[in-house]
């Protein structure tokens, strides 16, 4: 089975300063790691490599210092990573995000299931993995918690629902965006990190891709951000309640009592 | 599929995708229809709500109450279950011959699976998860105010440079309208095709978990646990606040972990993101990671023993005491006022 996994560098800690116009996070400072829900991709990926053979290779759009979530990557299963840099990409949104990486997929050739992160924590959108499944054609299964049955041409998935999950069979190529329930990441060996510290990691752009200049970027992107910023401070004062169980229920209700009547 | 030149004049009306579970049309529609509203006054253009399913025909009447125009439905039996490739395939082909200007679709998993796959199909852009909109009257183009950053940033993000505009509404932001009986509208019926119906995916069993119980993302109460309730048997203590108040258990991932509760029931970075009226905290010192899940509530409730745990801060009221006798009183309170 050839596995894709979609990984992506994030700040370490939400609680970050950015640039307020194009909503990047001054990295200077910041420690880059690889996105949370991209591990749990990862260790699915190596999880389908170790039952049905074949490989894993991770994929990260980004800087060149993405090079460092690859390596990463490699020292938790992956076989190999291709970091997509261009300065033709920065700033493209989720649409062009997803353009370029199933690009990337259909140049790599052969892939037979992608998989990525439900979302990435600092854009939150959720969009990359969908919209590479609508670029590629392919069958999607979003917000996976449980991959139960996989066989060369076919898996099956639960995937939640507002109620619940919904189990699915998905023909293969497929796309899949996974959740953190779905397994429990590998601490990487000794071994693996040496051979991710030794790995060649390929950089591809837009000439390598065939994509247009125009179709990239902020440029190519139909959705464009303007400003970020922080959300207005909430005006909080904290009530605190402490003493007899029976008397703080009581204070509670009152205080309840007053949103209520707001 | 690429983007190109578009006469942006060709595109007019305001589209919204209905969210129906079973032979219920969600809530969050109605949210979607007072957003849409206001988008369609603005622009002086009808406002459409779009059903597909099996069965929805007879589900479309409560849309013009509350505020739609006109409703198309889609009604088909390949369209019982969610397969995002065959809803993406009929409903590309109807922006194709309907030319909306703007679509809004529910922030929920679904809407948010379905939304960026039929925004490739049709050659548009995407927001996701928004919180606020904003629509000129002159072109047409629209700009959303959506979170970033697990909510500790908040970005503005123009639309404008496609059509149609596509965008998710996170749900319990928008009001709905009052339901108004005197509102009268078209209902119109489009049809798939059978080249719409894709076959590289069958949904095999829908599984309710939940139960009877309320979902996190309607609840207007959602009783949280942590660390420190110590075990499964502490959530019980929470079920039955629940249960008076008729609100939905929340975890945090350090309960969740410990396998003291199951993982749709988590609130943070790794789990959902809510958005109540009321949010109590029991047991839960209130990482970041967690914070970023609920801090957009209304109004916050923190229990915890240690009066210097970070939620102790972000709360509106700071519970200093031993949640276990403290919890069982504040049922009792409860039951007696029946809030909720």
């Amino acid at each position: 089975m050839k596995i894709v996994v979609c990984v992506k560098q994030v700040p370490e800690n939400t609680d970050v300063t950015v640039d307020e116009g194009s909503g990047r996070p001054n990295w200077g400072s910041i420690e880059g790691v690889i996105n949370p829900f991209d591990t749990y991709a990862l260790e699915e990926g190596v999880l389908l490599k170790e039952k049905h053979g074949g490989e894993v290779i991770a994929v990260s759009m980004g800087s060149e210092k993405a090079e460092q979530v690859l390596r990463e990557a490699i020292s938790s299963g992956a076989d190999s990573g291709i970091l997509l840099n261009d300065v033709l990409f920065e700033e493209s949104d989720s649409w062009v995000t997803s353009l370029i990486i199933s690009e990337t997929i259909k140049k790599i050739g052969g892939v037979d299931l992608v998989i990525c992160g439900k979302q990435a924590i600092d854009g939150d959108t959720a969009q990359v993995a969908p919209a590479l499944a609508g670029h590629l054609n392919w069958p999607q299964a979003t917000y996976v918690s449980a991959l139960t049955d996989s066989s060369d041409g076919e898996i099956t998935v639960n995937r939640m629902s507002e109620e619940g999950y919904d189990v699915c069979s998905i023909s293969l190529p497929a796309v899949i965006s996974v959740v953190k329930d779905i397994n429990s990441p590998r601490i990487p060996s000794l071994r693996s990190k040496m051979a991710a510290k030794k790995a060649e990691i390929p950089i591809w752009g837009s000439a390598d891709l065939a994509l247009e200049p125009g179709s990239l970027g902020r440029e190519g992107s139909p959705t464009v951000v303007q400003q970020v910023r922080k959300p207005d401070a909430r005006d909080r004062r904290t009530v605190v309640i402490k003493g007899e169980p029976a008397e703080t229920a009581e204070k509670l209700v009152q205080e309840l009592k007053n949103l209520i009547g707001r | 599929m690429t983007l190109g030149e578009i006469d942006k004049k060709s595109y007019k009306d305001i589209w919204v995708i209905a969210e129906i579970l079973g032979d219920v049309v969600q809530p969050v529609t109605w949210e979607l229809l007072g957003a849409g509203r206001g988008l369609a006054e603005k622009r002086e253009c009808n406002l459409t709500c779009i059903m597909l399913g099996t069965g929805v025909a007879k589900l479309a009447e409560p849309a013009i109450r509350y505020g739609a125009d006109s409703v198309i439905v889609v009604d088909h039996q390949d369209l019982s279950t969610f397969i995002e490739e065959t809803w993406a395939a009929v409903l590309a082909r109807l922006i194709e011959e309907k030319k909306p200007e703007t679509i809004l679709a529910p922030g929920t998993l679904r809407g948010r699976s379905l939304t960026p796959r039929l925004a490739v199909l049709s050659g548009s852009g995407a927001g996701a998860d928004c919180t606020a909109l904003d629509i000129d009257s002159d072109s047409g183009d629209l700009s959303v105010t959506r979170p970033v950053y697990g909510g500790n940033k908040t970005a503005t993000v123009a639309l404008g440079g496609s059509r149609p505009q596509l965008c998710t509404l996170r749900h319990r932001i928008f009001d709905p309208l009052e339901a108004d009986g005197s509102r009268s509208g078209d209902v119109t019926t489009f049809h798939l095709k059978t080249s719409d119906v894709a076959t590289g995916k069958r949904v095999l069993q829908e599984v309710n978990e939940e139960g009877v119980e309320i979902k996190l993302s309607d609840a207007n109460f959602i009783i949280s646990g942590g660390r420190g309730m110590r075990g499964p048997e502490g959530f019980s203590l929470l079920q039955n606040l629940a249960h008076t108040v008729n609100g939905a258990v929340g975890a945090s991932r350090a309960a969740v972990d410990a396998g003291w509760i199951a993982y749709p029931h988590q609130v943070g970075q790794t789990g959902k993101t809510v958005q109540t009226r009321v949010y109590i905290a029991c047991g839960i010192s209130g990482q970041v990671q967690h914070l970023v899940g609920m801090q957009s509530s209304d109004f916050i409730i923190a229990i915890n023993k240690d009066p210097d745990a970070p939620i102790m801060k972000l709360a509106d009221v700071a519970i200093v005491g031993d949640l276990f006798e403290v919890l069982p009183e504040i049922t009792k309170r409860l039951a007696q006022e029946s809030v909720g």
